[in-house]
């Protein structure tokens, strides 16, 4: 089914100019949004020197080396070509000016003069898992995924029960106020958090809460985008609904909790997501609020290979990797809920 | 079951009053039709019996208790909604002993109470679907379980055979109308088609732009409408009014008739002085094509319904009234023909200029 979708053309059994343009314009979308990721994690595989390479590469390339009796470090193999026409394999010992000094690893006592445009590298797949398993081990990575994972999940939780509260009222109930409260909502988003940075920060270390999880999960537990999608949904919901419900004797809770907020399933799944997105993903604040290194979560702590004078770009991008992946997890298996939730909630 | 009265309820939106003033009481079991066309407040007076809406005055009291600030979850009642609001996510059995677990009954005692209700409306083999699987028919009778299990002090139905297809809502009717022989629970019901308010109610409301205009029984207001406005919404077809002006105590002469009809036995008051313009309504089914010379109206018949079992002739007087008759299935009248017509005078309604009855 795949493969006939893949095969599909305007008019079935021969190819168009549409269809070319449409494969080319999809084929774009597909390198423009996979390719940096794609090269990110072949680089994340890549030695520190590979990294450095000019012209960059996109595989994990390395050159190969050999062994060679005599010599403390392991020799570079290249691929020459011999005056008489022939092409040998052999190690170079060193490079002076533009000739370098060679030799066969099968017979390391003869050292061959070769002109440097004459040889060329062999280069072979390496993969660099040095780059995952060193800061595993060093870099304290468990302790902030599990930081991140605490804020991510108890944030995301706080966020879907205030936020589906605040909808519920906003949607459900007819008060005095009640569009102006709606307004006040919306209008915080055209807040930038860089002005609210630093009130906030006062107040949170007024309360003590500086260096704790809960510095980070707190702030942004009611989004004012949250309460407006989830609000949106629920206007939806038959209001016959809720009567029926105050008809059959269920209290406001009951009515909240048991018709309301299965109901809005959906809406709540694309919340859920996007809160999971911003809060996996959160820097600039947790960066302010968290000084001390046992409460850095992943991104913070990323940060730290990023050194005033140096960059371990290796373990850097080796690590990016391993941050991205639960998120790209979440997506792969929450996908279809954004697509049907935001067609639902009519929010684009 | 209870009994129900309202007292000068009035409601407004903004600006625009819905209920003018609505005086009525209901007896324990009866029931209770609320019946008027598209806007005249009727399903605005079940909501506020049922608390879903506050009344902006007056009283609502069940069993002589007010009930007016009480909430719709307080009132003890129970109603079945035209759009019958059944929870989409939970199963038919989820649905009917919703109300009972926020009553907090026993497991056990919620579990016979939806069996027996599931039994009596044929719901038994259904419980575990979820309501999207079920048909229109099937959904309506989980709306009524829903409501019949609480054993409610009264019963609200707001237009609940409304979304239903010609057939299914005939038998529906009839299935309510045995449900309320059965369990002999008060029900006040909703509908704008004086069908359903004819065969299923003791007595109807009719309710006209927020007042109520008359309240008896089926074959009173059929009978005996107090003014043009239920005389022309109960029936159907509905009746036949003619223009006709007061020619002396008891005689009439139509516009677009032949002479002067003698009403003597039914309305012997139209020589009051200053009586105005009168309208004579007259049903279809009081009106009898003639061979005669001089009938009564002369029409010129535009259009003929075979029904099978009765005939309807659509027709114009001479003057350009409309008029409408039934006629025997095998009435010979034709398209554009001129046929005499005979009234029934024992069964004319005569009505004053405002619209009110005259008369009887």
């Amino acid at each position: 089914m795949t493969v006939s979708l893949f095969r599909q053309t305007r008019h079935p059994g021969r190819i168009g100019w549409t269809d070319i343009l449409s494969y080319a314009y999809l084929a774009l979308g597909v390198v423009l949004m996979f390719g940096p990721v794609l090269w990110l994690v072949l680089s994340s595989l890549k030695t520190p020197a590979a990294l450095l390479e000019f012209p960059p590469s996109l595989l994990p390339l390395t050159q190969k080396t050999v062994t060679v009796p005599g010599h403390a470090q392991p020799l570079e193999l290249y691929r020459v070509r011999m005056p008489d026409g022939t092409v040998r394999e052999l190690a170079q010992v060193r490079r002076i000016g533009i000739q370098a000094q060679m030799l066969d690893p099968a017979d390391p006592a003869t050292i061959i003069r070769v002109p440097i445009e004459a040889r060329e590298p062999i280069r072979e797949m390496a993969f660099a898992w040095s780059n995952y398993t060193e800061p595993l081990q060093q870099f304290a990575f468990g302790r902030y995924f599990s930081n991140s994972l605490i804020v991510t999940i108890v944030a995301t939780i706080i966020t879907l029960i205030i936020n589906s509260m605040a909808a519920y009222a906003l949607a459900i109930y007819e008060f005095r106020g009640k569009a102006l409260m709606l307004l006040l909502v919306i209008g915080t988003l055209m807040i930038p958090i860089t002005i609210v940075l630093v009130p906030v920060f006062l107040v949170i270390t007024q309360m003590g809460l500086n260096n704790s999880l809960w510095a980070v999960i707190l702030p942004g537990a009611a989004t004012p985008t949250g309460v407006f999608l989830l609000r949106q949904y629920m206007l939806t919901l038959p209001r016959d609904l809720i009567e029926a419900a105050r008809m059959d004797k269920a209290s406001e809770w009951q009515i909240y909790a048991r018709i309301v907020l299965p109901l809005t399933l959906p809406a709540l799944a694309v919340l859920a997501i996007f809160s999971i997105m911003w809060r996996w993903n959160e820097f600039l604040w947790p960066l302010a609020v968290l000084t001390k290194s046992e409460v850095y979560t992943l991104q913070i702590g990323l940060n730290a290979f990023q050194g005033e004078l140096q960059t371990q770009w290796h373990y850097l991008l080796a690590m990016t990797v391993m941050t991205l992946a639960p998120v790209a997890l979440v997506f792969v298996f929450l996908q279809r809920f954004i697509t049907t939730g935001i067609a639902n909630t009519g929010m684009k | 079951m209870s009994s129900l009265s309202l007292r000068a309820i009035r409601k407004s939106f903004g600006p625009v009053d819905v209920l003018k003033g609505i005086d009525l009481d209901v007896a324990d079991g009866e029931f209770v039709v609320f019946v008027g066309p598209s806007g005249c407040g009727k399903s605005t007076l079940l909501r506020v019996i049922a608390g879903l809406e506050a009344a902006t005055s007056g009283t609502v009291a069940i069993d002589g208790l007010d009930v007016t600030g009480q909430r719709a979850a307080e009132r003890g009642l129970a109603m079945v909604f035209q759009s019958y609001a059944l929870y989409p996510h939970m199963s038919v059995y989820r649905n009917i002993a919703f109300a009972l677990e926020n009553m907090r009954l026993t497991r056990a005692e919620i579990e016979t109470r939806v069996s027996r209700a599931a039994a009596m409306l044929r719901l038994t083999d259904y419980l575990d679907r979820k309501p999207g699987a079920l048909s229109g028919g099937q959904r309506q009778r989980v709306a009524i379980g829903r409501a019949v299990v609480r054993d409610p002090k009264i019963f609200l139905f707001d237009e609940p055979l409304s979304n239903l297809d010609a057939e299914l809502r005939v038998a529906t009717r009839k299935e309510l109308a045995s449900l309320h022989a059965e369990i002999g629970g008060t029900m006040i019901y909703v509908t704008h088609d004086q069908v359903e308010a004819m065969t299923l109610a003791d007595r109807i409301v009719v309710l006209n732009q927020g007042r109520i205009e008359q309240v008896g029984t089926p074959l009173e207001l059929y009978n005996r409408p107090i003014n043009r406005f239920v005389a022309g919404f109960i029936g159907s077809p509905r009746m036949n009014f003619i223009e006709a002006v007061a020619e002396g105590a008891g005689r009439v002469r139509l516009s677009g008739g032949n002479g002067i009809l003698d009403l003597h036995d039914v309305c012997p008051d139209t020589a009051r002085p200053g009586i105005g313009a009168l309208s004579v309504g007259i049903r279809p089914e009081h009106l009898v094509p003639v061979d005669s010379e001089t009938p009564d109206l002369w029409l010129t018949v535009d259009l003929i319904e075979k029904l099978g079992s009765e005939s309807y002739i659509y027709g114009t007087l001479g003057d350009g009234t409309p008029l409408t008759l039934r006629a025997a299935p095998d009435d010979p009248a034709e398209r554009h023909q001129r046929i005499g017509i005979r009234i029934d005078r024992q069964r004319v309604h005569v009505f004053d200029e405002a619209g009110r009855a005259l008369g009887r």
